[in-house]
């Protein structure tokens, strides 16, 4: 064979292989991340789904006694589901709004140019960087009937003191403070990052026309803020929808005499029984109002946004 | 409304943005703040807005003065360069908003909306959203938004520049029309000598926060009183010739070429280095015996109805509009004559005007 045929042999070859390295070169790049989405999240989503509908099923030797919704009848009718999805449920009508406004309210105060803003900054992130763990130990101290903070704070005010770790509903409130406090960092950076994304423009323009500051903030910030409200209402339902470790960190588990669960710490405990199967539909049961939750949102914000 | 400017100056730190700047807009008239990028016209436009406050001097309106008065208390109409409409709030409501603020009942702040929406062409529009309008559309909706209040005085800053060529265009004619329906004193802020040129009654012109000139544009384009402005106004920039004077005759910087200056020039020192500035309608063939000098043609375009020629005075280019009826082509020596209007002549270092 002469040299020249060779060569194109040799350069026909190398265009192949680049041509079948082009095409396995991203394939390559997201394998990893692929292969770790599948087995830690695709995967068991619906071994989860399956399991949910296994009725009498064991994990160890996996069998079950057929297929059908009892599960789903057993968890709706258990005292301790019903009493985790009120609790739930209460928890997120309240610390989601609640949080949102708040973040509204103090990233406005966060987003102007004011001297030592960023001690105020650091202070309203600290939470963030804290471990939910000592936090959670610190706000035991500031909920203590008898010698914690709040307590004496409302005190002052003539109130008597309250049991807030050990009384239900007062509990509950508790963890709603609690919640409060430890969303609003990430919803005041999610919300400040909307703020700075509104043009300083429709402020001059508004406020050339004689525009006060109150006007101002319903009129413009908040309609202008709506995508990033919508956003963070979505992100904090479904968080909040999750609540659980913060029981941990106030009262060691879902309160006195089981009155605090809350749904995910249902799933636990069921998981800790080794009611897998119940866990699973109870997991089911969540994840379904959370969609629902979530799809009535979008709905509304699309509506509601310009 | 008489606008006054009295030696306003506005500094930002060791910036001095706008220095000493007197300027009377008489009114009911649109007065143009014409300059270069950053030469503060902006600036001069939020010092009468109210938005910035002077380092010193006064703005008064209608003999009063206004220099403490914040933005709402001045009666003002402000357009911005993006226009600035609420992007949630439809035609109708943007317009309308400021009425809103201003306490208006609800059925008055509509008709007067309407009215206004009807008189910048927009009232076929007023349920639509900023995004859902072109360009000059939101332009229109921002004029009558700035106008619906009836504001004693008009302030626009760079209000064409985010449109197409042609649609600025319509929008300058647009707005110069509204304009003297209105009869609203109106400032009108551009860097483009075109359009300030086209659309002013006068012309501040501006260059490193200082006042050029004020004047009408034909006195600026005819009169200049520096370089700068002579250089600012026209299209294509008026010609430099570059050289001396030796008693009455001008010589070109390298020698390349002398002839006596057929313009006035007293008290111009000897050896002074000058430009001569030669507007390109300024400089014709010349019949026998009344060139001023020669030029060799190099070049001619046509554009359009017009035909520009390149020429060559000494080393030197010039451009000028030359009827080539009379055969002209490329390559022959031309003798050229001066109009006696727009030609200047310059000092080259201080842009200072003889005549
Ligand atoms: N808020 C400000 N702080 C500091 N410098 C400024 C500010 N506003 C304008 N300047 C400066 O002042 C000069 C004039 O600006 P401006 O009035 O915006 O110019 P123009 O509108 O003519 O382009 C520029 O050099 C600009 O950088
Ligand atoms: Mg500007």
């Amino acid at each position: 064979m002469s040299k020249d045929a060779l060569r194109y042999r040799r350069e026909k070859a190398l265009e192949r292989r680049s041509r079948v390295w082009s095409a396995l070169e991203p394939v390559a790049y997201l394998l990893p991340f692929m292969v770790s989405i599948i087995v830690f999240t695709v995967y068991p989503f619906f071994n989860v789904v399956f399991m949910s509908f296994r009725e009498g099923f064991d994990l160890l030797t996996n069998t079950d006694n057929g297929i059908g919704l009892g599960n789903y009848a057993f968890v709706l009718s258990n005292r301790d589901f019903i009493n985790a999805l009120t609790n739930t449920g209460i928890y997120v009508a309240v610390v989601v709004p609640v949080s949102a406004a708040l973040a509204i309210v103090l990233a406005n105060l966060l987003n102007r140019k004011v001297r030592g803003m960023a001690i105020f900054q650091t202070a309203y992130f600290l939470p963030m960087v804290t471990s939910a763990m000592a936090v959670g130990l610190a706000w035991r101290y500031i909920f203590l009937r008898d010698f914690g903070v709040l307590n004496q704070v409302l005190g002052w005010f003539g109130v008597d003191k309250i049991n807030w770790l050990q009384r239900y509903p007062w509990s509950l409130y508790a963890l709603i403070i609690f919640g409060i406090w430890s969303n609003l960092p990430f919803t005041i950076i999610l919300i400040l990052s909307g703020l700075q994304n509104i043009d300083e423009t429709y402020y001059t323009a508004a406020r050339v026309d004689g525009a006060r500051s109150t006007r101002i903030f319903f009129r413009i910030t908040v309609p202008l803020l709506a995508p990033t409200i919508g956003l963070v209402l979505t992100i904090n339902t479904i968080s909040a929808s999750k609540v659980f470790s913060e029981l941990f960190a106030l009262f060691n588990g879902p309160g006195i005499g089981g009155s605090l669960f809350t749904v995910v710490y249902y799933i636990y405990e069921q998981f800790a029984k080794q009611k897998h199967a119940w866990a699973a539909a109870a997991a089911m049961i969540l994840f379904v109002l959370i969609f629902i939750a979530t799809m009535v949102q979008q709905y509304i914000q699309r509506k509601w946004t310009y | 409304m008489l606008v006054e400017m009295r030696s306003l100056t506005k500094h930002f730190g060791i910036t001095q943005a706008v220095n000493d700047f007197t300027v009377t807009l008489p009114d009911g008239e649109l007065v143009s703040l014409l300059g270069p990028s950053g030469c503060g016209k902006s600036t001069v436009l939020n010092m009468l807005a109210g938005i910035l406050k002077p380092t010193s001097g006064q703005v008064l309106f209608d003999g009063e003065d206004v220099t403490g008065l914040p933005p709402e208390r001045r009666g003002i109409g402000l357009v911005f360069q993006n226009y600035a409409l609420y992007p949630h709030m439809t035609v109708l409501n943007n317009i309308s908003f400021p009425l809103e603020i201003q306490k208006v009942p609800r059925a008055e702040r509509m008709a007067r909306a309407k009215a206004m929406a009807d008189m910048v062409h927009v009232g076929n529009l007023l349920n639509r959203r900023p995004r859902e309008l072109s360009g000059g559309q939101q332009q229109r909706v921002a004029i009558a938004r700035a106008l619906v209040k009836n504001p004693q005085l008009l302030l626009l800053d760079e209000p064409l520049s985010n449109l197409d060529a042609r649609l600025r265009l319509e929008m300058r004619e647009e707005i110069r029309r509204i304009q003297q329906k209105t009869q609203v004193t109106t400032v009108f802020v551009t860097h483009d000598q075109e359009e300030a040129m086209s659309i002013s009654d006068h012309i501040a012109l501006m260059k490193d926060g200082y006042l050029q000139q004020y004047d009408t544009p034909q006195e600026l384009y005819n009169d200049p009183d520096n370089q700068f402005v002579a250089d600012f106004l026209g299209s294509p920039p008026i010609n430099h010739l570059t050289g001396t004077l030796l008693g009455s005759v001008f010589t070109l910087t390298d020698n390349s070429a002398s002839f006596p200056l057929p313009l006035p020039a007293e008290g111009v020192p000897e050896g002074k280095e000058l430009i001569l500035a030669i507007r390109a309608e300024s400089a014709e063939a010349a019949g026998q015996g009344e060139a001023h000098f020669t030029a060799q043609v190099k070049q001619v375009y046509t554009m359009g109805k017009e035909e520009l020629a390149y020429l060559m005075v000494g080393t030197q280019e010039m451009r000028a509009y030359i009827d080539l009826d009379q055969g002209i082509t490329p390559g022959i020596t031309l003798p050229i004559r001066l109009k006696p209007r727009g030609v200047f002549l310059f000092d080259q270092v201080t842009g200072v005007r003889y005549q």
